[in-house]
């Protein structure tokens, strides 16, 4: 009868995350196009229902119906696994992440814990996983059978080799603060308030996270795979229809992911800022403080132009890289002084 | 180099609060210039017919030749067009027709949305033409 039970839960936890996440990928698409055009001083689509609230909707079948074309001189295996490989690690990665405490059933003594898996080596896992994802972007683009695709590739495979050092070491600061690589347990030690949030000992590992985290999932201003001015879009210039779809909603799930693990690491998971906020659900303030970074990745979207491919290689290898190693190397000595 | 990074998030961070410029264009519309050429109206006589003499001079400087039309008396020996036709899908709005009505009876108009599922419903006769002068107060 137990195990009945936690199957249960444990099914209901994973669909109500999924069908979250989902909603949240469909809506963010919505959320970045109304923000690009108030920045740009428009407003955005609003003609699909109020506000433009069923656009999404309408994007998605719109895309079901469209040709869904395999061009001829494509590695056609590669080509249709391709999208299936970004759009499964984009969500992988989600079950890792704590949402939220434990509550109790009313009227039972069943605890229902907010997250899907608490595995020992979670940081290991996200950072696994999230790697396996630009194979998806590589693969993509070298099986189109297409220059632009290729060219893309190469630069994503580029890139993420660069940029993947240093995101590595920027948060071994925080396991070397929190002594685990359980997220639950970093964000336990964060709990009593927001003077307690890693973001206030590691703010220089916080800031390079952010930004490899930004050329991890290629978004603007490193979104050299897939620059529409030189590339024409890069990896996905083949894809159509649904597996097009994929791409995109794998680029947002790994933005929100990126935003969660941010939140998970840096600004305390989900405990409430002030104690006293503590009646509030914990869901509510992660919910809360990752859609604060993905509004800010959508924000320095419309902000930053993109870099150059020279630059960004540069950036990665002689600022970035030497910032972690200097950021890890000081947390280290002050946590071995003290 | 941080600092005008900063600085261009504050612009846009501002930008992203004020009003959208936007004009709604189905339910707001700007109004056309003093100057526009829109779609093409008859001026009416006191008696409410039309004012055309059918003199034919709109005909002949028409550049796209859209207009044909063909003469006719009444019973006081006063000349009118018997028919009267312009083709709006051809017309290239170059007003010409206005400047040649030496009767002050053809205007080019406000109006310039106008969509047909056919080409027929663009030929414009008298009546259609004395009709058009509702969205030209």
């Amino acid at each position: 009868m137990q195990l009945l039970f936690l199957l249960i839960e444990i099914i209901l936890k994973s669909v109500v995350v999924f069908g979250c996440l989902m909603m949240t990928v469909a809506y963010l698409t919505l959320i970045e196009r109304k923000v690009l055009g108030h920045i740009q001083v428009r407003c955005g689509p609003n003609r699909c229902g109020p506000f433009g609230l069923l656009q999404p909707m309408a994007d998605g079948i719109k895309a079901f119906f469209k040709e869904d074309l395999v061009p001829g001189s494509s590695d056609k295996v590669v080509f249709v696994i391709a999208p299936m490989i970004s759009i499964i690690t984009a969500i992988c990665l989600f079950a890792v992440i704590p949402f939220g405490n434990e509550f109790t059933i009313p009227g039972t003594s069943w605890v229902v814990k907010l997250r899907l898996a608490d595995i020992d080596v979670g940081l290991l896992y996200i950072f696994a996983v999230a790697s396996l994802g630009e194979y998806g972007v590589i693969l993509g683009g070298y099986s189109s059978g297409n220059k632009y695709g290729l060219t893309g590739s190469l630069r994503a495979a580029a890139q993420m080799i660069s940029y993947e050092v240093a995101l590595g070491l920027s948060i071994v600061g925080v396991i070397i603060l929190s002594q685990s690589l359980r997220l639950t347990e970093i964000v336990r030690l964060q709990s009593g308030g927001f003077w307690n949030w890693n973001v206030w000992y590691q703010p220089v590992a916080f800031v390079l996270y952010i930004i490899c985290g930004l050329a991890e999932i290629n978004r603007t201003p490193f979104d050299m795979p897939e620059s529409e001015s030189e590339l024409a879009c890069g990896f996905n210039i083949e894809y159509s229809s649904l597996k097009f779809a994929l791409f995109f909603m794998a680029e947002y799930a790994h933005m929100i992911t990126i935003g969660a693990i941010a939140v998970t690491l840096f600004w305390g998971g989900w405990q409430p800022p002030i104690p006293a906020l503590g009646f509030i659900p914990g869901v509510v303030w992660f919910v809360i403080k990752l859609f604060v970074l993905l509004f800010f990745f959508i924000w320095q979207r419309g902000t930053f132009p993109r870099l150059r491919y020279d630059h960004i290689m540069k950036f990665g290898w002689k600022v970035l890289f030497p910032l972690t190693i200097i950021n890890l190397l000081i947390t280290s000595l002050v946590v071995l002084l003290k | 180099m941080i600092i005008p990074l900063l600085k261009g998030l504050g612009l846009t961070l501002t930008r992203f609060l004020s009003k959208p410029i936007t004009i709604q264009y189905p339910e707001q519309k700007q109004p056309p210039s003093s100057r526009w050429r829109g779609i093409q109206y008859f001026e009416k006589d006191e008696r409410g017919k039309t004012k055309c003499v059918a003199c034919g001079l709109c005909m002949i400087v028409c550049p796209a030749q859209c207009i044909t039309l063909e003469t006719a008396e009444d019973e006081e020996g006063k000349r009118y067009p018997l028919t009267y036709e312009l083709d709006a899908s051809r017309c290239i709005f170059c007003g010409y027709c206005e400047e040649a009505c030496p009767v002050n009876a053809i205007f080019m108009g406000k109006n310039y949305e106008w969509v047909e599922e056919d080409r027929k419903p663009f030929l414009m006769d008298t009546e259609k033409l004395l009709e058009q002068k509702k969205f030209n107060p």
